[in-house]
């Protein structure tokens, strides 16, 4: 079925019924889409939006069932198949299969499964009373019911942008809290060394009890099954009683082994136009990807496959799967947005344009880290590849122009309030694997890192 | 009411915390927090934070979607 007969009774399946499922639905029937959409999603909530349960959801500000999302288009006569799994898509047949048995079957299908939490990986102490990752809404409402409880000290598994937020959050609460990273800093693994020591000094300044370079080598419980310390990898037994383990997440693609896609650890691998491609790097036809999940290849970073998990990501990679899923190939657009991130801590707006990760220097180019008010820029081989700010988003979008145009690094501002005796430095981005939480975003391809991502990727489905 | 920030877009420029400050608050210089589900009482005061936005980075559900 093609063109219009298409547009008018075709099938649509979308699989994942988070914030990229949503829009993408929206998109459908905005581009005119009157056939059947039919959108799964494994919990039985409606769409909501994930970042706010980190924040306000856990400060008390707002009930975690108030993050649904707002539906900003027509959705008429959209199936929504909720607290049902995916788990098998079947190429052949043209059909997802659920886990109550049943089957749905499509003309196209959006892949839009996202990422889940990655648990404490020792499962005994995983279930412990008190041990928690935050992902979803019942997540949420249980930590916070625990928070609101009043626990004697917290600890913090993984210092990336979820577990410094969640620290964030116990010191407002004015709750003492324990932050143990394996790797150099804070945040150190999505934004380098420069940057994590600068985080690593708001924490502390904020009395959070920071642990760098420590590892937790075991959760301990009591006779009733309630988590009661932790034995740090220095030796230390730390008490606590509630433990959030922060440790990035798990792409949701082990339901399309078998289907022959080129899914794994890593995500779907799609084109620039959202189609994915199976094993043997063909490109398919009706099997779309979005969101967290998709790694596409970026025009800005050589065209090199970036799984992005950013909110942004998922809004645009969504409406530009949808319009594709409608379009005859000449009228197809590439996914080509700059990759932007936010993240509120410690009552600082943290925000990145670009990709740092992938830089090898930095430089301070506005303002200053001692006020906690500054602009910084990454360079890569000459070429400003990405920028951070703190407490200075409306620099933002100047940087993103600079970063669509590669200039030249470290960038010529010109007249503006550009910080004085500004040194270029290594970006100092720990090593692959010594950091208990990932960048946000994983720059893959023909590099080594491939080989090791297979490695992970049978031991994860082949345990 | 359904309504959610596209914090990308956010600058902090506080317009909406004056206009409905029972549902935006800022956090230091310009961190956003905000209530995604107020109370339809409040409709008025989020639409105005909405208008009033200089990078138009509420967005909130119309009542007549489905």
């Amino acid at each position: 079925m093609s063109g219009d007969s298409f547009k008018e009774c075709g099938r649509i399946v979308i699989v994942g019924a988070g914030l990229a499922g949503l829009r993408g639905a929206e998109t459908l029937r905005a581009k005119g889409f009157t056939g059947s959409v039919t959108v799964v999603g494994e919990e039985e909530y409606e769409p909501y939006d994930r970042p706010p349960l980190s924040k306000q959801v856990l400060t008390g500000h707002a009930p975690a069932n108030h993050t649904l999302l707002p539906r900003l288009g027509p959705l008429d006569g959209v199936d929504w198949r909720l607290g049902v799994k995916a788990v098998g898509l079947d190429r052949s047949a043209n059909q997802v299969h659920l886990d109550d048995g049943s089957a749905l079957s499509f003309d196209r299908v959006l892949i839009a499964t996202g990422l889940r939490a990655r648990p404490w990986p020792k499962k005994e102490e995983a279930a412990l009373d008190g041990v928690f990752v935050v992902h979803g809404i019942d997540d949420a409402t249980a930590v916070r019911r625990r928070l609101e409880a009043g626990p004697g000290r917290v600890l913090v598994i993984g210092g990336g942008f979820i577990g410094s937020e969640f620290a964030s959050v116990c010191r407002m609460l004015d709750i003492d809290v324990t932050l143990v990273e394996r790797g150099p800093s804070p945040l150190s693994g999505a934004l380098g060394g420069v940057i994590g020591d600068i985080a690593a000094g708001i924490q502390r300044a904020h009395g959070v009890d920071l642990r760098t370079g420590t590892r937790v080598e075991a959760l301990e419980g009591d006779e009733d099954g309630r988590v009661r310390a932790a034995r740090l990898s220095d030796g230390e037994m730390l008490q606590a009683d509630l433990v959030l383990a922060a440790l990035g997440g798990i792409r949701n693609t082990e339901w399309l082994r078998g289907s022959g896609l080129a899914a794994g650890p890593l995500g779907v691998a799609c084109d620039a136009g959202c189609r994915a491609a199976d094993e043997n790097a063909i490109v398919t036809d009706d099997v779309f990807v979005a969101g967290d999940v998709a790694r596409f290849p970026h025009v800005l970073y050589g065209r090199e496959l970036v799984a992005l998990e950013h909110w942004r990501n998922a809004v645009v990679g969504a409406q530009i799967a949808a319009h594709n899923m409608l379009s005859e190939p000449v009228h197809r657009r590439p996914h080509v947005s700059v990759p932007m991130f936010w993240s509120i801590q410690f009552g600082v707006n943290i925000k990145s344009v670009g990709i740092p990760s992938i830089a090898d220097e930095i430089v301070i180019t506005q303002g200053s880290p001692n006020d906690r008010r500054f602009v910084a820029a990454y360079g890569s081989q000459g070429r400003t590849v990405a920028a951070v700010t703190f407490d200075g988003a409306h620099w933002l979008e100047h940087y993103e122009s600079l970063i669509m145009s590669s200039a030249p690094f470290p960038p010529d501002l010109g007249d503006a309030d550009q910080a004085t005796g500004a040194d270029r430095k290594p970006a100092a981005f720990p090593p692959p694997g010594t950091v208990s939480h990932g960048p946000t975003v994983v720059v893959t391809g023909h590099s080594p890192t491939e080989v090791r991502a297979h490695r992970i990727f049978t031991e994860e489905m082949n345990p | 009411m359904r309504v959610v920030v596209d914090l990308t877009l956010c600058q902090g420029y506080a317009q909406c915390c004056f206009l409905a400050p029972n549902l935006f608050t800022l956090l230091g210089e310009e961190a956003l927090l905000y209530d995604p589900g107020p109370d339809d009482s409040e409709r008025v005061a989020v639409l105005r934070s909405a208008a009033a936005c200089p990078v138009q980075a509420i967005l909130v559900e119309d009542s007549s979607a489905s």
